[in-house]
């Protein structure tokens, strides 16, 4: 852990959790806002600042449904094969992609990333598929408004909540 | 008189008796002609409980999963349908589920699938509309009978036996009995696994496993599979996406004449498949003797699971009975 680069990569997620703690403590009181004004309005107003933050840092994929807090800030949509829970069969043993053999797989950084934060217990959550219809918007509304926490109809969005609780 | 099946799974019923279960893994022609499936029914029928076929194995184009099930099916064996999130969105995965419960294919194993750029159309689309936990979910889902948009499934739920697979040989090991948990935590209800050569790996992934005690919620069947050449054993170890081959396996291979080579593979498949049904939580095993049927049979025997066992017959219930109870609640 004393090394510089271990140093640098625990100030970046202690900087990124941060940020993240801010930002959800500013959408949770402001979602009431963002429905008043329209969550389609509130999206195309906020969208590309959110994009100019999470792009560079992210390499955001912009599906709209944020879970960068759930996997080590780490994006998984930037997995080949957009997985979000966990990693495939197909890691390499020098833990790099099957389908990139250069780079390190998303989600073998995702979990290393995870280990950083205080959210560690976030690995045994079960992330629900990727709302197609969110994507392009601003998970920023998403998140504040719910949209981005109902999975599929009925009981389901309950049920993803009990397991998510290891 | 048309008659569907009650779904009901024989790989379900052996598991469920306590029994040392065995699946075997049969592969669609590339082409249209039905003669390879026939020669793979013809040796082995009778050595398994329950036979996968897979689905665009190698991300390469083959015959659909589903029509090798039916036929399968017609044949008399009870096949394991193999679902990749790779080529299909969530409708075309459940109009395949339903037309595969139609037919009396309950058993479903839910896989990611090799991406598109290690196959033979790699500038194709991929399309992991959902990943294998979520596939696992949605199985779940439609036991319960809901599609996976929430609307009920009409008359009746698809009473899947669900599967799931993990491969304890890719990093990062310590997350790999975790995804387990998710999958079991989704629905799963049993589990194959990647091929076995580094038992001593395998055996610290089942005693995690172990220690959280999933081999009681998910019945796990322990990959296993013959070489048939040094080369296959090489290309397996260089080529092959998640596989993790030792150094002594392919030395056993080395120096011998192609017979001897193949007779070594099987040997040393028994000894492997000896080994990992000793270790705690192991509820059967699952072959796969990739372009090699004929080599299931003397494994099989060899390790004393054969003859297997006599699973009950299935319940017929005729078409017209329950379209008559359909009509009743109408």
């Amino acid at each position: 852990m004393s090394n510089p680069k271990s140093k640098i990569q625990n100030l970046k997620s202690h900087f990124l959790v941060f940020s993240w703690e801010l930002t959800s403590w500013l959408l949770r009181h402001t979602g009431g806002l963002f429905e008043r004004v329209g969550a389609e309005r509130a999206s195309r107003w906020l969208h590309p600042f959110e994009l100019a933050l999470k792009r560079p840092l992210f390499d955001c994929q912009e599906c709209g449904q944020c879970v960068l807090h759930y996997t080590g800030m780490v994006c998984p949509m930037n997995c080949p094969k957009q997985l979000r829970n966990g990693p495939c069969g197909g890691v390499r043993a020098n833990g790099h992609c099957e389908v990139y053999p250069e780079r390190d797989c998303v989600w073998v950084r995702a979990l290393a990333g995870l280990e950083r934060t205080p959210y560690t217990a976030e690995k045994a959550r079960l992330n629900p598929p990727v709302d197609w219809r969110l994507r392009g918007m601003a998970s920023w509304v998403t998140y504040a408004t719910g949209a981005d926490r109902i999975t599929t109809g009925n009981e389901s969005a309950v049920r993803y909540a009990e397991i998510g609780e290891p | 008189m048309n008659t569907i099946t009650q779904p009901d799974s024989n790989l379900a019923r052996v598991l469920r008796a306590g029994r040392f279960a065995v699946t075997v893994e049969v592969g669609p022609p590339v082409g249209p002609l039905t003669d390879p499936i026939y020669r793979q029914i013809a040796v082995l029928r009778g050595y398994a409980d329950a036979y996968n076929v897979t689905d665009n194995q190698a991300a390469t184009v083959h015959m659909a999963s589903l029509p090798v099930c039916i036929m399968l099916k017609q044949a008399g064996m009870e096949p394991v349908l193999q679902m990749t999130c790779r080529d299909r969105n969530r409708l075309a995965l459940q109009a395949d589920l339903i037309g595969a419960v139609g037919h009396g294919i309950v058993n479903v194993l839910a896989l990611s699938g090799d991406h598109v750029s290690g196959g033979d159309h790699p500038h194709v689309k991929p399309v992991y509309d959902l990943d294998s936990v979520n596939l696992v979910r949605m199985l779940r889902m439609m036991r319960e009978g809901v599609f996976e948009n929430g609307q009920p499934i009409p008359k009746r739920a698809p009473d899947f036996f669900v599967g799931a697979v993990e491969n304890p040989f890719a990093p990062p090991y310590d997350f790999r009995p975790l995804r387990v948990a998710k999958k079991v935590a989704a629905g799963a209800q049993f589990l194959q696994t990647q091929l076995i050569f580094n038992v001593p790996r395998f055996r610290e992934f089942m005693a995690r496993v172990v220690d959280l005690g999933l081999h009681e919620q998910v019945a796990i069947l322990a990959g296993v599979g013959p070489v048939r050449s040094l080369r296959a054993a090489e290309f397996m170890r260089e080529q092959v996406a998640g596989m993790d081959v030792p150094d002594w396996v392919v030395q056993r291979m080395q120096g011998l004449s192609k017979e001897a080579q193949a007779q070594a593979g099987i040997e040393l498949c028994v000894e492997i498949a000896q080994q990992v049904r000793e270790i705690e939580g192991v509820r059967g095993l699952h072959i796969m003797a990739v372009g090699w049927p004929s080599a299931v049979p003397p494994i099989v025997e060899a390790l004393r699971l054969y003859p297997r066992p006599i699973a009950e017959p299935l319940e017929w219930v005729s078409l017209g009975a329950l379209s008559l109870e359909a009509m009743g609640e109408m």
